[in-house]
């Protein structure tokens, strides 16, 4: 079953463009990403998916329910986490969660204990005494706080030191084990590879791929950097090998293929450094671009 | 329920200065006349030199002279009712777009609630917290009224009908400043919204008295519930306060439909 069907979502701002017939369906029980650089239309889908913001054209569904006619019954199950994370600073940061939770019908005081705990958030502070990192964690606990059935993450991790992160992927591993749907955008792969299970790559506006994470890991392009003296470039344009470029003593490509003919071909010149990376995100649109 | 809570703890502060300062206003500004009804000849032969054009300005005519009690009380509340307008035009500037300003709209509107319930919620907060002020008024009213009229008999009939009309007053001004601020992009400032409103709608409204323009008397609040004109006929000018109502039944409304339909703006 699809929890969230986005159908040929169009979305202007006048006349800039926000997205473009965009496409996606998040089935139940799984943490899909959502990636693209900043400005690409991750947020505007997004703040779509809660009625924030309206559609040019194009529809959402929500739980088999349309989301903007049945918008207030379908947020009931949507715990969301804002990209820019903003609230009512006066508040200490224990009445702006129990504000948050007056708005479902349980309690959700328990859950308001466990979760800050986790995240180490001190509850009687102000929000405008807050760093940015902190009042992120008040925005997760507050998306979490109801156990909702579906998790919408604009950009998460931003702000949140390494440790913080893991914690906070474990507990979203942990929300999706009881059966949690996650919808999680980022900018960064390596986060969306880490915990996604399908990713959405989406580039001015407009989806250009929607993949399994492994198929992406596994047919990706690696990012080749070979310096040495002597390298002959032509030698390198093999099957696979795209972008190769070639400065002083330095020769970079990128190769997606057998690794063992990569390999021989390398191993036959003298280096004096080598380097395989993983493709930034920026490559990797460059490819689907080609 | 939770939401008008919310908001109404959020106005505590500003219901608390309002409440003090403005019957505060009108109590000192009441206490004065003691001294005016003790010295009413020197005061006539002064305005006498006024032109009526000057006088109606601040309200003042024939009939009701500045040395009656309740022509001072006129000119007072008269007055009074700029920071009135002032209060409730900011109210309605910012209920709604103090969301958007300060980005919080995300938390709020992502809640299992539909936005016509956040807009009335936020409306019956501002419509409490002004209501508070107004009653606040009311009393002060009457009690300096009481304290300075000395000797003289006044009709508190007619007084109780001028402060009547401050909820109207209140509300259609409130109205115009939910209605422009869902009308407008963004509210960046509420107060210069708020007090350009207010002050504003004084001036139309003196320049409708100066130049008997029906044109002016029509736009502002101010002309529909001239204090002036109440007390001395004892009823509410009908043909004016009317428009007062017609705003307030246009602008709340038309807000509701239009924040319905709002793209709400984020960073």
């Amino acid at each position: 079953m699809n929890v969230i069907e986005i159908k040929n979502l169009t979305k202007y701002y006048g006349d800039v463009k926000g997205c473009k017939n965009v496409n996606i369906n998040v089935k139940q029980g799984e943490i899909f990403g959502f990636i693209g650089p900043n400005g690409a239309g991750k947020s505007t889908t997004i703040r779509s998916l809660l009625s924030l913001i309206y559609p040019t054209s194009g529809s959402v569904t929500i739980f088999g329910k349309d989301a903007i006619e049945f918008g207030s019954e379908v947020r009931k199950e949507i715990g969301y986490l804002p990209s820019e994370i903003f609230y009512y600073d006066k508040m200490k940061v224990i009445d702006l969660l129990n504000y948050s939770a007056s708005f479902y019908e349980k309690d959700c005081s328990q859950k308001i204990r466990e979760l800050s705990e986790i995240m180490e958030l001190d509850l009687n502070r102000k929000i405008q005494d807050l760093s940015y990192g902190n009042k992120k964690k008040v925005g997760i606990v507050q998306g979490l706080l109801h156990s909702p059935k579906l998790l919408i993450l604009d950009e998460p991790t931003s702000g949140l030191d390494p440790l913080m992160q893991q914690k906070f992927f474990n507990l979203i591993a942990e929300e999706n084990k009881q059966g949690a749907t996650v919808l999680f955008s980022s900018h960064i792969l390596s986060e969306v590879q880490q915990l996604c299970n399908r990713v959405a790559i989406i580039k001015d506006g407009e989806i250009v791929s929607i993949q399994d994470v492994k198929a992406l890991q596994n047919d990706n392009y690696k990012k080749f950097t070979i310096r040495g003296t002597g390298l002959d470039s032509n030698k390198f344009k093999i099957d696979g090998v795209s972008q190769i470029k070639e400065k002083d003593d330095e020769v970079t490509f990128f190769f997606k293929g057998n690794i063992n003919e990569m390999v021989k071909i390398i191993s036959s010149f003298k280096l004096s450094d080598m380097l395989v990376e993983e493709p930034t995100l920026e490559e990797i649109f460059m490819h689907y671009y080609e | 329920m939770n939401i008008f809570k919310f908001e109404f703890k959020m106005l505590r502060k500003s219901i608390f200065i309002w409440g003090l300062f403005v019957p505060f206003g009108l109590v000192l500004y009441m206490s004065f006349y003691p001294w005016i009804a003790a010295d009413t000849e020197a005061f006539e032969s002064i305005m006498a030199n006024f032109p009526d054009e000057f006088l109606s300005f601040f309200g003042m005519s024939a009939e009701l002279p500045l040395f009656s009690l309740l022509g001072y009380f006129g000119l007072t509340f008269g007055m009074i009712q700029i920071p009135l307008a002032i209060q409730a035009s900011n109210y309605g500037f910012h209920i709604l777009s103090v969301e958007e300003r300060e980005l919080t709209a995300d938390f709020l509107l992502s809640k299992p609630v539909t936005r016509g319930k956040i807009l009335i919620s936020k409306c019956l907060a501002a419509f409490a917290s002004l209501t508070i002020v107004n009653l606040l008024v009311w009393v002060a009213s009457l009690i300096i009224l009481f304290i300075v009229k000395g000797d003289e008999t006044v009709n508190f009939t007619n007084v109780n009908l001028v402060l009547s009309t401050t909820v109207f007053f209140q509300l259609a001004f409130f109205g115009m400043g939910v209605l422009i601020s869902v009308l407008v992009k963004k509210v960046t400032s509420v107060l210069s919204f708020s007090m350009a409103l207010g002050f504003g709608m004084y001036i139309v409204s003196s320049f409708g008295s100066i130049l008997s323009s029906k044109l002016f008397n029509i736009i502002s609040p101010y002309s529909h519930f001239s204090p002036t004109y109440i007390l001395i006929n004892g009823k509410y000018e009908w043909s004016l306060a009317i428009i007062s109502f017609i705003i307030i039944l246009v602008t709340l409304p038309l807000s509701y439909f239009l924040y319905q339909k709002r793209n709400i703006a984020s960073l």
